[in-house]
């Protein structure tokens, strides 16, 4: 029963990332070369309604189902993982035109080869795994 | 009404739905975050015993792979059960640059998806030298950028600037910095291949 929320919940989020059009390699391309608000405004909208959401659930203390504390840690504070690491992504989210979530709505959608891309990807996080001790965080 | 829900939808309502998909989730006691599920996924196949990293308890993960497999059926259903009866609507300047660099346009590939160019992602391409270069190169890009960042749009874009994370800020220039590089200087590269 859990379960099957979750397997809505994805449902419904495959959808929306496919009637957004952010599922499309041609959105982002247009995004990136600024030539389109579509893909600013579908961030920015998603941004703006889920800072007032979560400035509300603190201000109001609201809790989850089980009555606990909403999963808002903070992140810790550096600067080169996340500038190197998003750079990197920010890389392949590029050249792909997908991020994670849309590389999975996109099987859904009968495109084989990005199963190459995700079996690509899941090589990337294990050799990051690999390399994690050695990487500046 | 089925056409409210087949077209393209404004980018208002989509950015709605992102933030409240976010919040079930987080009503749920979870958090919104796709690219664990790789990091997910190279536990399951044993790489807990090659690297610390991913020698944790995966089963704790189950729902956000579950939300995963639902992302794939969502994908189908809006793409086979209410498809969009239109090409993506792209902008004069892009499909013009599409021309300039011979990537075909939206629906330009009779039998193919109209959200990507076939040149990269249809099955006949994947061997490639650019098709390979897209689809691997890309695919590990995405896998070892978004772990050492520790998330991706859904994680860092979306849930760490809803809840103004600095650090999450600092990895959304980090995925543009990225994305503008390739746009701008590698893909012009690779597309004359």
């Amino acid at each position: 029963m859990r379960y099957l929320t979750y397997l809505l919940l994805g449902t419904f989020f495959g959808i929306v990332m496919t009637k957004s059009e952010a599922i499309s390699w041609y959105r982002i391309l247009e995004m990136f070369r600024f030539e389109s608000f579509h893909m600013y405004g579908i961030i920015g909208t998603a941004v703006l309604t889920g800072a007032l959401g979560v400035a509300l659930a603190k201000r109001f203390d609201w809790k989850t189902i089980k009555g606990e504390e909403w999963n808002l840690k903070p992140k810790d504070y550096s600067i080169p993982r996340y500038l190197f690491g998003g750079s990197i992504f920010g890389l392949g989210w590029a050249m792909t035109g997908a991020c994670p979530g849309p590389l999975f709505t996109l099987v859904g959608q009968g495109i084989w080869a990005i199963g190459v891309i995700i079996l690509s990807a899941t090589v990337g996080t294990w050799v990051y795994g690999l390399l994690r001790s050695r990487l500046p965080h | 009404m089925l056409d409210l829900i087949s077209g393209p939808w404004h980018w208002a309502v989509s950015g709605v739905f992102i933030s409240l998909t976010m919040f079930a989730l987080l009503y749920a006691g979870k958090s919104f975050g796709f690219s664990a599920n790789l990091r997910t996924i190279c536990s399951i196949a044993g790489a807990g015993k090659t690297a610390k990293f991913f020698d944790f308890d995966w089963r704790a993960q189950r729902w956000n792979l579950v939300f995963a497999a639902g992302s794939i059926l969502g994908g189908f259903i809006a793409y086979y059960v209410i498809p969009n009866p239109e090409s993506v609507q792209l902008s004069e300047a892009t499909l013009l640059y599409l021309d300039a660099v011979n990537v075909s346009r939206p629906g330009a590939t009779p039998g193919f998806s109209n959200y990507m160019p076939a040149e990269f992602f249809a099955v006949d391409n994947v061997f490639t030298l650019r098709g390979l270069i897209v689809l691997v190169g890309g695919g590990f890009l995405i896998g070892f950028g978004t772990r050492w960042a520790g998330g991706c749009t859904s994680g860092h874009a979306i849930s760490g600037l809803s809840n103004l994370q600095l650090p999450s800020l600092i990895a959304v220039v980090g995925f543009f910095a990225g994305g503008l590089v390739m746009t701008w200087l590698i893909l012009p590269l690779i597309f004359n291949l």
